[in-house]
């Protein structure tokens, strides 16, 4: 097995970009990021790439943007103090239509918090960040395969769609090592945006209202176009118009939700026959599904739903887990960010529990699998 | 038609400047520095903030890019690593540029990146009516200063030197054909080069402290200014109470591009003749 190598998640997360085609990274120091940084300051310059540490974070993502209008896949990686300050050029990204990755390497918050500290606090963050209605989307891997693999996919999701696609991480994953066999080059699906043929008819933002994706130019290759987070109409100038501005808002968020289907990505584990289903993503799905299948073996009916795709929230899949599903559990190390959605989706077809960690520590899965019984045991209590 | 027009986006004037405006002189002097030089319009990448002089790259017939407000050199610094082929120019305010956007303009000054910065200074914000910046004099009127500015301003060419920009002037729309000539300079210069050009805002800061017309104010540019070559042979009591204008630094030095440029070739070279083990990141997977 020559592509088996023990690694971490934030090295898995780099290789991924590099095996999508990352040619441009700009980030600033922060734990529990920093590796990725590192490993692309090394490794870019391999690949004829370009690797450069900004002054802070909103320098480093308006450098990425700049990049990326060049026709250069481009990243970041970053923590919560950091991601906080990107929030605005987020924004940009949405309304420009800009391909963007970022890594968050979630930690301890909020403000500086507990730097080295695993959590899940940027659940909506990463959605509501920024200001305005905009579109984004949002993987989380639960493993250190899947950060190598949601990586190539957040790159190809932000080629196809142009949003910021942001790979949620947390201080588990992205330094938790794991033997990874990783997957030959010519076997990875990479998506590169779609380019406009020639200048002279070119109409920048000229797409079908109903969530369609324009063409982009590369800066420096005659197009001559313009860029501007001011509300623009289809040449890319800005305008004051209420319908301008209507028709652009609808069709950038449109373009997410309708293809929200394609983008929804999620792994189960015994949820054909469970009363009991827990819900969760990232380190804590790791304890919940040892939970699960510890539960199961004590004779429980219990389920595991762990999201890959967080944003746009996999609402139509609880339609088809529902069916036996009494309890629904959400652990999740903050105060219950996707216990919310998780309760909307649900829609009161059965009881939903918040079980929100915020000590810094790892859930252990005794105590997901105490939740579980205890809660079975109470069921069946009062079904008798 | 004269030579810079080639340069302006027609079809997208008239401009929203208010009457009087110096930003329009400014963006001419640049396009006629562009006109000499024969810049190619599509290799050029002008990029800018946010405030009044930023909507100066939509008149511009280049790829130009409008960002988020203090953020033009740092977008424009993804877009010069990412493609070092091409000419960046950034056009920015005295706001934009030395209040939100300070760091991003010390660090490109630093790096010495090849980085044409043009900061009109119309010593406040405009766009949103008239409040004191970091270039506002102190003593002077601005609707968050009702009782006169007390904060110190900068000096933007002597922050910019000090901070390591390889060229550095200054002129005012006054002096139009020293703007111009600058301009021409800076985009010459291999580095990180820096212009400001002192411009009038006759709407906002001359109407609350009683500058008079966008004429007035232009005199007062012409008063005021001392060219750095007439001041090198004037007693230190006639400078007092003027600020100079021309080239006041012109250092090359290696450019930040270039030198990265080359240890990524280094790093190719060295690494494509690699003989042994898995391309990869093999020291970093123990």
């Amino acid at each position: 097995m020559p592509n088996a190598k023990l690694m971490q998640g934030n090295e898995a997360c780099t290789l991924g970009a590099l095996a999508a085609g990352l040619e441009f990274f700009a980030g600033y120091p922060i734990t529990p990021s920093t590796e990725i940084a590192e490993l692309c300051a090394e490794e870019l310059p391999k690949l004829g790439g370009k690797f450069l540490q900004m002054e802070d974070e909103i320098g480093s993502i308006a450098a990425i943007i700049g990049a990326s209008l060049t026709g250069k896949k481009s990243m970041t990686a970053t923590s919560g103090p950091g991601f906080s300050l990107m929030q605005e050029c987020i924004g940009y990204s949405s309304l420009c239509e800009i391909p963007i990755v970022i890594i968050n390497v979630q930690r301890m918050g909020p403000s500086t918090g507990m730097p080295t500290s695993p959590a899940q606090g940027d659940v909506m963050q990463a959605r509501w960040g920024t200001h305005g209605d905009h579109p984004v989307i949002v993987l989380a891997p639960g493993n250190v395969k899947e950060c190598f693999e949601l990586t190539v996919r957040a790159f190809n999701l932000a080629e196809k769609y142009r949003v910021p696609v942001i790979v949620l991480m947390d201080e588990v994953i992205g330094h938790m090592r794991e033997k990874v066999i990783l997957p030959e080059q010519s076997s990875i699906k990479v998506v590169n945006r779609k380019a406009p043929a020639a200048p002279g008819s070119y109409v920048p933002y000229a797409a079908d209202p109903n969530g369609g994706v324009p063409d982009m130019a590369p800066f420096g290759e005659g197009f001559r176009w313009h860029v501007t987070g001011l509300f623009h109409d289809e040449t890319g100038f800005p305008s004051n118009k209420g319908e301008v501005a209507d028709t652009l808002l609808r069709r950038i968020n449109l373009k997410v939700e309708k293809n929200e289907p394609e983008i929804r990505d999620y792994a189960v584990e015994g949820v054909d026959d469970c009363d009991t289903l827990v819900v969760t993503f990232g380190c804590s799905a790791m304890s919940a599904l040892s939970a699960v299948r510890q539960a199961r073996k004590n004779g429980i009916k219990a389920g595991l739903l762990r999201l890959k795709t967080i944003w746009p929230f996999p609402e139509a899949t609880f339609d088809g887990i529902m069916g036996h599903v009494k309890r629904v559990i959400v652990p999740e190390m903050n105060l219950g960010q996707l216990a919310g959605e998780v309760e909307r989706a649900v829609a009161r077809r059965a009881a939903v529990e918040r079980l929100g960690k915020v000590n810094g520590e790892l859930f252990r899965p005794e105590e997901i699998l105490s939740v579980i019984t205890n809660g079975a045991a109470r069921t069946a209590e009062a079904s008798k | 038609m004269s030579e810079s027009m080639k340069y302006m986006r027609q079809g997208r004037l008239p401009h929203i400047w208010c009457p009087g405006c110096g930003h329009g002189t400014v963006t001419g002097a640049l396009t006629r520095a562009i006109a000499r030089l024969k810049l190619d319009k599509n290799k050029t990448i002008i990029v800018s903030g946010i405030g009044c002089s930023s909507r100066a790259p939509g008149y511009l017939d280049f790829d130009t890019l409008h960002t988020a407000h203090g953020r033009a050199i740092a977008f424009a610094t993804g877009i010069k690593v990412a493609k070092p082929e091409l000419k960046v120019i950034v056009l920015t305010g005295d706001g934009d540029c030395t209040a939100i956007g300070g760091n991003h303009f010390i660090h490109a000054a630093r790096r010495n990146i090849d980085i044409t910065t043009i900061v009109m200074n119309n010593n406040i914000y405009g766009m949103t009516s008239g409040q004191y910046s970091p270039m506002t004099p102190k003593g002077f009127l601005a609707t968050t200063a009702p009782y006169g500015n007390v904060e110190r301003s900068f000096d933007l060419s002597k922050l910019a030197i000090a901070a390591g920009a390889t060229y550095v002037g200054r002129a005012t729309t006054y002096h139009v054909q020293l703007l111009t000539d600058l301009i021409e300079k800076a985009l010459l210069n291999k580095g990180f080069s820096v212009i400001e050009a002192v411009t009038q805002c006759p709407t906002y800061l001359g109407r609350k402290n009683k500058l008079g017309s966008a004429v007035d104010m232009l005199n007062w540019f012409k008063d005021g200014a001392v060219n750095v070559k007439a001041a090198s042979a004037l007693p230190p009591e006639r400078l007092a109470g003027k600020f100079l204008i021309g080239e006041l630094h012109a250092a090359p030095e290696p450019e930040f591009t270039e030198v990265y440029g080359n240890v990524v070739s280094q790093v190719q070279r060295k690494f494509d003749q690699f003989q042994g083990g898995v391309r990869g990141c093999e020291q970093n997977s123990d």
